[in-house]
């Protein structure tokens, strides 16, 4: 059985799965982890605002977003992107975006949701006399949330956070749908182009897990190392 | 913005020719009901073997279940997809491997069984943490009655683990709901698939995601509906599940 695989399809095409594919993953997940983390923080302060209105669409946006597959998202910002450019340039055909562009703001529109989740239990894991010790202080809002809350609501949640981007990482393959070259879209094409479906799929499967396995066992470390007694 | 909208097209018959562009997502709704179920059964089957495993004292048993909750957790579900799709019918024996690739409605069972593993991980992590959550002596209590540990298991420790777990279980559910759509990459018609096919044929992008991204609101709704009322059902007075 294995002696009818060809592995050297693999060897040939390293270079245009790493560089080219593993590049795009990774930078889709940086980019998308950090734009969802600060859009997520956003949002979870919004919830937390004690304003009603501000509160219920924060809210409303979270569970909505929450409640559809990935999949089904991702094809929604495709056609709606360049609508909403053309209406925020003024111009008066929709705007090309590129297949980057249109999957970095997808998935930062997407993960944002779940990352304000993670916050907002964050932030309500500082206790009650924090912020009140900071507003004696003077500090304002503003101050209170950038030197006090967030930094320790941030240092709590961030075994949550890695682990929620590595469920980022992997989803990142759903882009697939859009036929863009990402790790797993150029090892499909390599698949099909060379008819090496086996090797192919065998092997990105072996990079994601091995990949997603040491980002755990980090994770599972760092755990363990800021982990705060009480 | 300068796109048509079009909201009768849902009543307009379908290129398939069987019904309007309506029947064909309604087929795609039917499609994700039965897939997410049968998924659903057996990542119930298998999360539950699984997370015993990890519960039990033994270290064999527990390195296992380690082990199936690492292999499930650390690809993504569109890898596993296309592993269970192109790869296992190539790795098996020449019969069995055509037998598998002339399957009618082959999508559909690959969809089930691969979705289905890829939460019995999530499920297994579930369980195994309700029953630790128990306290000690509810285990001790069944031994000292004579129970055995399958007995243990099946009378004492499930039944209260379960109770403690259906609301992160409902939220795993409605992931399998959610995931069911990934089966699209292996051509299977489910909601998101035929949304994307009406948008195809038609040219009405937004009407057609549309109504798929209200048909998966409903389904998440009846959902958590459905499961609020399990919840109060079987809730036990005077425990951390009852009121």
């Amino acid at each position: 059985m294995l002696a009818n695989f060809d592995f050297d399809v693999i060897r040939r095409s390293l270079s245009y799965l790493f560089i080219d594919g593993m590049t795009f993953t990774l930078t889709l997940t940086a980019l998308s982890a950090t734009g969802g983390l600060i859009f997520g923080t956003l949002i979870a302060l919004m919830r937390l605002s004690g304003y009603r209105v501000m509160g219920w669409i924060a809210g409303l946006y979270v569970d909505f977003m929450r409640s559809l597959p990935l999949v089904l998202v991702i094809f929604w910002f495709y056609f709606l992107v360049p609508y909403i450019g053309q209406w925020v340039t003024g111009s008066s055909r929709p705007i090309k975006v590129g297949a980057f562009a249109s999957s970095l703001i997808t998935f930062i529109m997407f993960e944002a949701a779940y990352f304000s989740e993670i916050m907002r239990a964050g932030i309500q894991s500082i206790s009650r006399g924090q912020p009140a010790a900071a507003s004696a202080l003077g500090l304002t809002y503003a101050q209170t949330m950038r030197y006090v809350v967030l930094p320790q609501a941030f240092r709590n949640m961030l075994p949550v956070l890695l682990t929620q981007t590595i469920v980022l990482f992997q989803d990142t393959s759903l882009v697939y749908v859009l036929s863009i070259p990402d790790f797993l879209g150029a090892a499909s094409k390599v698949a099909q182009r060379d008819g090496r479906l086996v090797e192919m799929y065998l092997f990105a499967a072996l990079i994601y897990f091995t990949i997603s396995c040491i980002a755990s066992y980090c994770v599972r470390r760092l755990q363990s190392r800021i982990a705060i007694i009480r | 913005m300068n796109y048509t909208w079009n909201w009768h097209i849902f009543l307009e018959p379908n290129p398939t020719g069987a019904g309007t562009y309506l029947d064909m997502l309604l087929a795609g709704l039917k499609v994700t009901i039965v897939t997410s179920l049968s998924a659903w059964v057996i990542a119930l089957i298998f999360g539950t073997i699984v997370g015993i495993l990890r519960s039990l004292p033994s270290r064999l048993a527990t390195w296992i279940g380690f082990l199936y909750v690492e292999f499930f957790r650390n690809m993504p579900l569109l890898v596993q997809l296309f592993l269970w799709f192109f790869v296992l019918p190539e790795l098996l024996p020449r019969t069995a491997g055509l037998w598998l690739k002339q399957m009618p409605n082959a999508p559909f069972y690959t969809a089930a069984v691969g979705i289905g593993l890829f939460m019995s991980a999530r499920v297994a992590v579930q369980l195994a943490a309700g029953i630790g959550s128990l306290p000690r002596g509810q285990k001790m209590a069944a031994t000292a009655l004579g129970l055995t540990t399958l007995q243990t298991y099946r009378y004492v420790l499930l039944p209260m683990a379960f109770r403690i777990i259906l609301p992160p279980l409902t939220s795993e559910f409605l992931n399998t709901v959610k995931n069911s759509a990934v089966a699209i990459t292996i051509g299977l018609i489910e909601l998101t698939g035929a949304a994307r096919a009406m948008q195809e044929f038609s040219f009405q992008v937004f009407e057609a995601f549309s109504a798929a991204t209200l048909m998966y609101l409903v389904i998440n709704v009846i959902v958590v509906i459905g499961m609020r009322l399990l919840e109060r059902a079987v809730a036990i007075p005077g425990y951390i599940t009852g009121k």
